[in-house]
């Protein structure tokens, strides 16, 4: 049904040049691991945020961590910031349930109180089950729930969507 | 078959670390560190195991053992209960299982469990519903996995490698369920050179069979060390006529500034509590720059975290 899915970089342009007339100087990027720290890691060179990079990995915040356990390669939250008062762009590669924000977002919350987060998603492919709507997208795509759509990153950096 | 691991490989119960696949110290190390700022947040927990009961059974006294695996249950948000049971010279096998069976009944997921006895975690293991996971927080001489673990972390965390590495445990092995605990583990984790120091009376027989050297002589064993773990020498140990007295024991197997120059330069010293300063180790080292007794106590909760997380996420499963 996708033939092609588009390259990844003119989507994070785009993301870039939504989010960039909203940056204040309290504004931090955040952002969710694994694909979600790769799309952000761009984010926060092109728009040169003067704070730096935060990551999260919500492993220790799932929903359905007693029916499956503990992910195999947990890795650290890194927050350098104190997030009091502040910004919070948070970025991940796809929004599909909203189960992953709302696990992030409950852990932003355990480490202060932000001013505002807003979402930043490279794919909404919907099938949301929250009430969580993203407020930056790359691409709004219509992906049947029997099918997953993957970021990845090749060796050299180059990041590509796939339907799977 | 081994009780501590499911069909699939994955942490059951976590009762001994003979045995235990480099790939699960591994994987608990890793997971340790993850959780390692979880008590640098201004709330210092995360929500894993809400909802999960975990009793703290403990037969024989502890306080910073216990402590730390409460402190670790409670940061997941777990609903911790200790019990410090007293037990009297007649106590047998069947009253330890009532007193399970009772708190199986009050719907708990987790024991940890200290015994004087060695084996008791490993009995309660055998015994308990399929929801319900174990942990040894030290059984009589057998084994101590959580202080093993957590002093593989530290010396992750100093030193980076095992692979590299020679090591040196001084004191009273043979009494030690800690130096047990951390032979099997240092093997495990590829230390090529673990040793062992200490007086014939306090070193096991046939202790060489775990894979380690023996030196009587503290001076030659700690030659090029990159890491020395003390062992604390118990009191009583003196009226067992297996030493002349503690004076004595300091002047051959405490560890002085002077003893510790002859260790790599940039060697740690290691110990896991109480110290009796004085006796096996002299304040100045204990206090000093290459000591890194305080943050194995830090360590200890996250590794103990890392262990409940594991147990809990496989109970279910």
């Amino acid at each position: 049904m996708h033939a092609s899915l588009p390259d990844v970089d003119p989507l994070i342009a785009r993301l870039a040049d939504a989010i960039a007339p909203t940056l204040t100087p309290d504004t931090v990027i955040v952002g969710i691991h694994t694909g979600g720290v790769w799309v952000a890691e761009r984010l926060h060179a092109i728009l040169h945020c003067a704070l730096p990079l935060g990551t999260l990995d919500i492993s220790f915040y799932r929903d359905d961590f007693s029916r499956i356990g503990l992910h195999p390669q947990v890795k650290p939250s890194n927050l350098p910031f104190d997030l009091e008062g502040r910004d919070i762009v948070l970025v991940d590669d796809v929004l599909h349930s909203g189960r992953t924000v709302r696990a992030a977002m409950n852990e932003l919350f355990d480490y202060g109180r932000p001013a505002s987060i807003r979402l930043a998603v490279l794919v909404d492919r919907g099938s949301h089950e929250l009430p969580i709507r993203p407020d930056f997208t790359g691409l709004t795509l219509d992906v049947p729930p029997h099918q997953n759509i993957n970021l990845s990153r090749l060796d050299d950096g180059h990041l590509t969507l796939s339907l799977a | 078959m081994n009780l501590q691991l499911t069909s699939d490989g994955r942490l059951r119960h976590l009762l001994t670390l003979d045995g235990l696949p480099r790939a699960i110290l591994t994987q608990i190390l890793d997971t340790a560190e993850s959780f390692m700022d979880v008590g640098e947040r201004e709330v210092k927990k995360v929500p894993l195991l809400r909802g999960k009961s975990i009793f703290n059974l403990f037969f024989e006294p502890s306080t910073r053992t216990r402590t730390t695996f409460e402190i670790a249950a409670k940061r997941l948000s777990a609903d911790v209960v200790n019990l410090n049971i007293a037990t009297s010279s007649q106590t047998k096998g069947e009253a330890i299982l009532d007193t399970v069976d009772n708190l199986a009944a009050m719907h708990a997921d987790m024991f940890i469990v200290r015994h004087a006895q060695s084996g008791a975690a490993h009995f309660i293991a055998r015994h308990v519903a399929p929801h319900i996971s174990v942990v040894n927080a030290g059984d009589g001489r057998h084994a101590h996995p959580t202080q093993g673990l957590l002093d593989m972390f530290t010396i992750r965390r100093f030193k980076g490698e095992f692979h590299n590495l020679t090591v040196a445990i001084v004191g009273d092995v043979l009494h030690s369920r800690v130096a047990r605990s951390q032979i099997h583990a240092l093997t495990t984790l590829g230390v090529p050179e673990v040793r062992v120091i200490g007086p014939k009376t306090l070193l096991p027989a046939g202790v060489e069979q775990m894979g380690v050297k023996v030196f009587h002589n503290m001076e030659a064993g700690l030659a090029g060390c990159d890491v020395i773990i003390m062992l604390r020498l118990q009191n009583e140990r003196m009226k067992g006529a297996l030493l002349p007295s503690a004076q004595e024991y300091f002047k051959f197997f405490g560890l002085t500034p002077e003893k510790l120059a002859l260790a790599k330069p940039d060697a740690i010293v290691m110990h896991p509590g109480p110290m009796n300063r004085g006796v096996e180790i002299d304040s100045e080292v204990a206090d000093g720059p290459q000591s890194v007794i305080l943050p194995q106590v830090t360590y200890g909760i996250a590794v103990r975290m890392a262990v409940m997380a594991l147990l809990a996420g496989t109970g279910n499963a």
